[in-house]
């Protein structure tokens, strides 16, 4: 099926035939817009069923996380090709802003250096201070988390999208749900790898959520962004536990991200609804961090998760024949001995009592020697739990 | 004796193939992260100028398939939901391809505001579209922010026009 009539054939424009030159269709002329619009319908049904077909998985990926994997592995070399001279660019007028400004930047370092260094000490003192805490209460602290540091080479700023492609892949370690901090704070999360190439949702796009807290009241949040600067508080807990200004904190509720990473600054929007100011927009989001932290349960040997609860808790097994012979000669063991140290505590008694003694407080003697009696019976259990030691001890709890 | 005419002959690879590799190229140096004196680059939908120019200048069945591809494209390199963009540059294309008529003769202003209306049905149908996925409205203000870099783009559309229609005899 080929294009083509001469313009004597076929005077009006747009309405160029295609003739099936060979084959029983041979006199056949369809117009050319017909099969583009056919062409065109056919697509927009195949879009439609991507669309329905598309779907998030579990973890945070794609359903058609290969073909976006593909497509990243692909362009994310091409992009930092192409993005070699832009980048040029940003960094000499990075120059000539540093240049032009660079008095005033130096005053306002200086005055958030003489600001922070109280701050410094605090912190130090404060560190300290948590450290004896934490040694004095026995809390098993969450260990350190490793970071791969890596350079963003592709960005989606768009409202439907805010994604960044980031160089590091699977090969350092990389995987789906890690989280992505600049030197300010949380920018996102991963949500598709491959071997080279990562790529990340940030906090803005508009299918990301985000479990925070306040800083200042610990109440909970969600941060959701909206493809927008600036994501919103929703499901704020506590009527007046935000304020403009209060830090918002990663919570770490869900255990998909750690908790305390810094976020942003609450503020009210036009819109009336609480936004986040972003720390990570205080500069420019070329160089990150991925924390390998995939969840909570990364953190401690999964074998201890598995393995069975605390064995006092458990009904012991039933012993075998050589158990239950030691068992029992341990328990005949102390029972006779218990007997025989009654019979001597009744004998010393008698021979130490004045015969003017009453019968009932001769009685009362024995009496005073029963505690010693369930011993055996207490300590059974633990013959029960280690048969290899017990028969070892009882002879001489005997003696 | 006559002279021999030259004829130009304009192929698919003028007008199809050489233009939806620029717009690959220009979405993917768009999408470098840098900041130009404190600014983002910005981020219009380059091959929305396409399923405007395409249909105008001649029916084919390689454009729509193309424009399919290069919106496959923007959903895979943007991170998008598959689909979004190859179903909004598609009815942008049927709509221009079925006003034909209603266009031809037409230039400047008129022209403009036909790309002006697609270019927002299409923004439109993709705002639905993604609100209903996510069950979250994105930003009015973010729209505004790519719908108007993409608008500006319309003298790129007019000078395809300009340079593609009529440029086979054989569709005259």
């Amino acid at each position: 099926m080929t294009a083509g009539a001469p313009a004597d054939s076929n005077p009006l424009c747009g309405r160029s035939p295609v003739a099936f030159r060979d084959g029983p269709f041979e006199n056949l002329k369809v117009p050319l817009a017909w099969t583009a619009a056919v062409v065109a319908v056919v697509a927009m049904a195949g879009a439609a069923l991507l669309l329905v077909s598309d779907r998030t998985t579990p973890d945070g990926g794609s359903s058609y996380g290969a073909a976006r994997g593909a497509a990243a592995s692909v362009t994310g070399p091409v992009s930092g090709v192409f993005a070699a001279p832009v980048r040029w660019v940003g960094a000499v007028t990075d120059y000539i802003g540093g240049y032009f400004f660079a008095v005033s930047e130096n005053r306002r370092l200086k005055a958030e250096v003489a600001e922070l260094e109280p701050w410094r000490d605090q912190a130090i003192a404060l560190k300290n201070v948590n450290a004896r805490y934490e040694a004095m209460l026995g809390l098993r602290t969450e260990p350190a988390v490793p970071m791969v540091t890596a350079r963003a080479i592709s960005d989606a700023r768009g409202p439907f999208n805010r994604a960044k492609l980031v160089d590091v892949g699977a090969s350092k370690g990389v995987r789906i749900g890690n989280p992505v901090i600049n030197e300010h704070g949380l920018i996102g999360r991963v949500t598709g790898v491959t071997g080279g190439v990562s790529r990340m949702v940030l906090l803005t796009d508009v299918a990301s959520r985000t479990p925070v807290l306040v800083d200042r009241t610990d109440a909970r949040a969600l941060l959701t962004g909206d493809g927008s600067d600036n994501p919103r508080l929703e499901f704020v807990r506590g009527a007046g536990s935000v304020q403009a200004g209060d830090r918002i904190l990663s919570s770490g509720d869900g255990g998909g991200l750690p908790r305390g990473i810094p976020i942003g600054v609450a503020a009210k929007g036009i819109d009336g609804s609480w936004r986040v100011k972003l720390f990570s927009d205080r500069g420019a989001v070329d160089y990150v961090r991925v924390l390998l932290f995939q969840d909570f349960g990364q953190l401690i040997d999964p074998n201890a998760l598995n393995a069975p609860p605390l064995a006092g808790l458990t009904t012991a097994p039933p012993p075998n024949a050589e158990q239950a012979g030691a068992i029992g000669d341990a328990a005949a063991r102390r029972q006779a001995a218990a007997e025989a140290q009654a019979a001597r505590a009744r004998a010393a008694a008698v021979a130490a009592t004045p015969p003017a003694t009453t019968p009932a407080a001769a009685q009362a003697r024995p009496v005073q020697t029963r505690p010693a009696q369930p011993r055996p019976a207490a300590e059974a259990p633990s013959a029960a739990m280690s048969p290899q030691t017990t028969p070892a001890q009882a002879p001489e709890g005997a003696t | 004796m006559r002279r021999p005419v030259a004829v130009r002959v304009v192929g698919p690879l003028q007008w199809i193939v050489y233009p939806a590799l620029a717009a690959i190229a220009a979405t993917i140096i768009f999408a470098t992260p840098v900041q130009l004196f404190g600014l983002m680059l910005p981020e219009p939908v380059f091959p929305m100028v396409l399923a405007f120019a395409w249909p105008l200048i001649r029916p084919s069945m390689t454009a729509p398939a193309v424009l399919f591809a290069l919106g496959l494209f923007l959903d895979l390199f943007w991170n998008g939901p598959l689909g979004l963009w190859a179903l909004c540059l598609m009815g942008v294309y049927v709509v221009i391809l079925l006003s034909r008529n209603l266009l031809a003769g037409h230039e400047g202003v008129i022209r403009f505001a036909w790309y002006m209306a697609c270019t927002l049905v299409a923004f439109l149908v993709a705002y639905v579209i993604v609100a209903v996925r996510a069950g979250n409205p994105p930003a009015i203000l973010a729209l505004i922010g790519q719908i108007l870099p993409t608008l500006i783009l319309y003298p790129i559309a007019d000078w395809m026009l300009e340079r593609f229609d009529d440029g086979d005899i054989r569709f005259r």
